[in-house]
């Protein structure tokens, strides 16, 4: 028996996510054509996810740990307390740029090709999540130059990794929607991500914000996300602070199912606007 | 096998459209008009933006149907052609058939697994390599790995690409990059196949060969839409045929009935007069306004043109030539057409009605020029490509492939005969179907 699609405005499709699950290899195609393409023609390649983090750490454990002597988590070094947070933000950071823009670069596949429109977006923050575990691999070079051990916390990386990766899906959605029909986002973008890069606690430790304000420090998802990685990695010198923590997943929940929400409603109208 | 497999009711799409006004479009500013408009259009975006509406251009805002009410059925198995001038809804239709956008109104189902072919090579990307796009491509059309990677040799041989396939896109020719992109869309199986004009891509022997694929998925029982101007590729591939004129379509018929029916839509195109602008100089013997029309059909057109001269005082009398040029202003050939006596040796409008049996020219886009002058070898005026005509019917019927003007415009009627010689040669008959 053949399968009826029936098209009306404005009837929200009931097999949605069943065709988001049967198009999973175009997403895996597109990912992989991110990825193979992303560093093409470059003389470094793949060097490039490694050396951005690194310069900024180095910076910012230079500046914030040196020049300011803000204080590190417990006796952890410096500079591996800065890389700690430094990962989930790199992977915030260039999947909320890549996926808000790839609507638009994959503009002649949208007005030509129906599929459910939730892959491209979600497909480039794979690209940005590759990048994320090229990382590790500065980590683990810097925890044997400090001769640091991991503890038993590390075991919940994994758990903090898929929510940074969560918590970079939800605004990249939105925003991804949004600046298919208003360009201006393109140039919002930049600016969050640098602004971010201050707000949250990348180039110094959460705990130097005095306690009464650090609840609602913990509003913006970040904070819990490189907390928990900082407890992870750092183990026991770095403590969890977890109010903070359920309000910040409360906060990334939020906003993962408003991007979603939104991504939903405009999403018929790409073609006609892109 | 002979259920519905296409249900189109009362489809309507809307889109909306921003004019500049002709008072904005003509006014001289000054620089404090314009700072006043520039705030006043802003204001009226940031409310735009505020009440998550559109973002249109211009002070003016139209709505256009590029679909009103269009409703038409189609069982499996059938296949449909879908014509009508460029505007006339024919992307809109197959844009709302393969799901790209939204109806604002109507409803449409359908039965089976759709494929949508609206463009060759969606998706390719210049820097990964041939194989890459194969499978890029392939995944973006709907087909699995797995089927990719069973039906690989096939494509690498219908696409004759083969020694480039580990070369990047961007290095390949355009030609090699449309019979690679083709290749991979000719190997789709779906059961309900949705095609726009993907054929006029090609040298003619590729062109052939892409319709020969096409018919062939279709007698294998699927259910095609398939839109075109080539009417001969039309006719020789379709069952039925749906005619849309600027939104409207006419019902679902017969193919030689809607095409001959219609055909008289697509003998000429709009541009097909010229006036003077009011105030625009010319010499003292000069044209006022040409109007052409055309007539008869394949092969035996005929232009009738209807030219007005003015002639002033101490205007000579001219000779009269006509210019068929192709689309790329390459002349043609020249019609000499003998007027006795020679026109505008009066002073006063002259009217002139001139015919020209055309050729046997392919379909495509012509444009003519108009010159007259006292003597071959002096202008009194001329005028350059303002009109234009188009031909849509080729003029050996029954071609099922478009027609190359590589080989020239003009097919002169020609006639064979085949004298076997005991041996019975394998010889298609001339009348024979593609």
């Amino acid at each position: 028996m053949h399968e009826t699609i029936v098209l009306e405005p404005g009837r929200q499709e009931r097999r949605y996510w069943r065709d988001l699950w049967r198009y999973r290899e175009l997403f895996q195609v597109l990912a992989w054509r991110d990825l193979s393409v992303r560093y093409k023609q470059t003389a470094i390649g793949a060097l490039w996810a490694v050396i951005r983090p690194f310069l900024t750490m180095l910076v910012f454990t230079v500046i914030f740990g040196r020049l300011a002597r803000l204080p590190s988590d417990g006796t952890a070094p410096y500079a591996l307390m800065v890389f700690a947070g430094m990962l989930p933000w790199t992977l915030f950071a260039s999947a909320l740029t890549e996926a808000s823009n790839s609507l638009i670069n994959n503009a002649t596949l949208i007005s030509k090709i129906y599929f459910p429109r939730l892959i491209v977006p979600i497909a480039t923050v794979v690209v940005s999540f590759v990048d994320f575990l090229i990382g590790f691999i500065i980590l683990v070079l810097l925890m044997i130059w400090y001769g640091f051990l991991p503890a038993w916390q590390m075991l919940f990386l994994p758990f903090f990794a898929l929510l940074a990766f969560v918590a970079s899906i939800g605004p990249s959605l939105s925003i991804a929607a949004l600046n298919v029909k208003y360009r201006d986002f393109r140039y919002i973008i930049p600016f969050i991500v640098q602004f971010g890069l201050y707000v949250s606690p990348v180039g110094f430790s959460s705990n130097i914000v005095p306690v009464q304000w650090r609840l609602l420090y913990s509003l913006n998802p970040m904070v819990g996300v490189i907390d928990g990685f900082r407890w992870c990695i750092l183990g026991k010198q770095s403590g969890l602070y977890l109010p903070g923590l359920a309000l910040g997943l409360a906060v990334t929940v939020f906003l993962l199912w408003l991007g979603v929400f939104q991504f939903r409603k405009t999403e018929k109208t790409f073609a006609d606007l892109i | 096998m002979s259920g519905q497999a296409v249900v189109v009711e009362n489809l309507s799409k809307k889109y909306l459209v921003g004019h500049k006004s002709i008072q904005q479009a003509n006014r001289k500013d000054t620089l404090r008009d314009v700072i006043g408009r520039e705030v006043r259009d802003f204001a009226r975006k940031a409310v735009d933006v505020a009440l998550g509406r559109q973002i249109v251009q211009g002070d003016q805002v139209e709505e256009f149907w590029a679909l009103k009410n269009v409703s038409f059925e189609l069982r499996e198995g059938e296949i449909l052609g879908i014509i009508g001038r460029n505007g006339a809804g024919k992307s809109t239709l197959l844009k709302l058939l393969s799901r790209i956008t939204e109806p604002t109104e109507g409803r449409i189902e359908l039965r089976g697994r759709v494929s949508s072919l609206l463009e060759v090579g969606t998706g390719f990307h210049q820097e990964l390599t041939g194989r890459e796009n194969v499978f890029l491509n392939g995944a973006i059309l709907g087909m699995t790995q797995r089927e990719i990677r069973k039906k690989f040799d096939e494509i690498v041989a219908f696409s004759e690409v083969d020694k480039f396939l580990d070369t990047p896109v961007k290095r390949y020719s355009s030609g090699m990059y449309v019979r690679l992109a083709f290749a991979v869309a000719a190997h789709l199986e779906p059961e309900i196949l949705i095609v726009d004009e993907v054929l006029a891509v090609g040298d003619p022997e590729f062109q052939k060969k892409c319709l020969g694929k096409i018919s062939q998925v279709a007698r294998g029982g699927r259910t095609v839409l398939f839109v075109s101007h080539n009417h001969a590729a039309v006719r020789s591939l379709c069952t039925h045929a749906l005619v849309l004129r600027s939104g409207f379509a006419s019902p679902k018929q017969d193919v030689r009935a809607a095409l001959d029916e219609h055909s008289g839509d697509f003998l000429l195109k709009a541009t097909s007069s010229w006036r003077r602008p009011a105030n625009t100089g010319g010499g003292p013997v000069r044209f006022e306004a040409i109007e052409v029309r055309i007539d008869g059909a394949q092969p035996r057109l005929r232009l009738h043109c209807n030219v007005s001269i003015f002639s002033e005082p101490g205007g000579k009398p001219v000779l009269l030539a006509v210019d068929i040029l192709d689309h790329h202003s390459a002349p043609l050939m020249q019609a000499l057409p003998k007027c006795e006596p020679f026109i505008g040796g009066t002073v006063g409008p002259h009217t002139i009605e001139l015919t020209v049996d055309l050729p046997p020219l392919i379909p495509g886009l012509y444009a003519l020029d108009f010159w007259i002058g006292p003597h071959f070898t002096e202008t009194s005026d001329h005028v350059r490509q303002a009109v234009k005509f188009q031909i849509f019917d080729s003029p050996t019927p029954g071609r099922a492939f478009p027609h190359a003007p590589e080989h020239g415009y003009i097919v002169p009627s020609s006639s064979a005969r085949v004298k076997s010689h005991r041996s019975s040669l394998n010889v298609i008959p001339a009348d024979a179907k593609w």
